[in-house]
């Protein structure tokens, strides 16, 4: 997997790539902490290069989501997401927890 | 009259326990299932099954200190893909897991048991035996029969 990342106005934008599994969800959880050390709350992952995605990927997400959300400070959208990504969304339940946006841009100016 | 049926296809391989297996495991697990002509979504449903019971097997049959392999057998026949995941672990019965509430709010949520999820919801059937040897747990996705 990897993972790129950028700082805009008003959110930093994630764009991990390949497998997000067992293996690599330490990688990305990683990149996502660091954002959040920075005090930085407000997070768009673009997930367009999202090959798969297991339960540890999505573990990744919530944790990160309830973070974000904490004190209202901010909250983690998603954007791009697959087709096969979003079937594991919708099964996990978690098309509810998050603002899943179609592209990446409306994802960013959503902040 | 007597029905001809072809011999199933067998394809086995064996994986070291560990996370970094899962990506050749999903390799292997996605040509036998395009061998059973499943379409590409199905194929990533399986994919998914597959890594979640494998990394369930890593995290808790074996666990930190135990060390061993996942023996993967799939078969292919006329009716369906069976995967048959073996290891020497200790007994882990993902059958026993209850299923999280899926539609909680967000607070309430934990961050376990969703990898069932995708076994149970995924896959037509899943079976679970402990021998004494270790776990077998059987996956089952029927093939089309229109195909």
């Amino acid at each position: 997997m990897q993972i790129t990342s950028a700082q805009y106005k008003h959110c930093d934008l994630v764009k991990p790539s390949g497998r997000i599994d067992s293996a690599t969800a330490p990688q990305f959880a990683e990149a996502l902490n660091q954002i959040m050390a920075k005090g930085q709350y407000k997070i768009a992952i673009d997930l367009s290069q999202v090959e798969f995605i297991s339960s540890a990927g999505l573990r990744v997400l919530i944790n990160t989501q309830k973070l974000c959300k904490r004190y209202n400070r901010g909250e983690v959208a998603l954007a791009s997401v697959p087709e096969n990504i979003l079937s594991a969304l919708e099964l996990a339940g978690f098309t509810t927890l998050f603002k899943i946006y179609e592209d990446v841009l409306t994802a960013v100016g959503s902040f | 009259m007597e029905v001809s049926r072809k011999p199933p296809i067998v394809h086995k391989a064996v994986f070291p326990a560990r996370y970094e297996s899962l990506a050749s495991i999903s390799r292997f697990i996605r040509q036998v299932a395009a061998q059973a002509d499943l379409d590409s979504t199905v194929i990533y449903r399986v994919d998914a099954a597959v890594d979640e019971a494998c990394s369930n097997i890593i995290e808790h049959a074996y666990g930190d200190h135990l060390t061993g392999n996942i023996e993967c057998t799939c078969q292919i026949d006329d009716t369906a893909l069976t995967i048959i995941l073996r290891d020497d672990g200790r007994p882990f019965n993902p059958n026993a897991i209850p299923e999280p509430d899926i539609t909680a709010p967000l607070e309430e949520r934990t961050d376990h048991g969703l990898g069932l999820l995708f076994i149970r919801k995924w896959m037509d059937e899943v079976h679970y035996e402990f021998s004494g040897q270790g776990n077998t747990l059987t996956l089952v996705k029927y093939r089309n029969p229109h195909k």
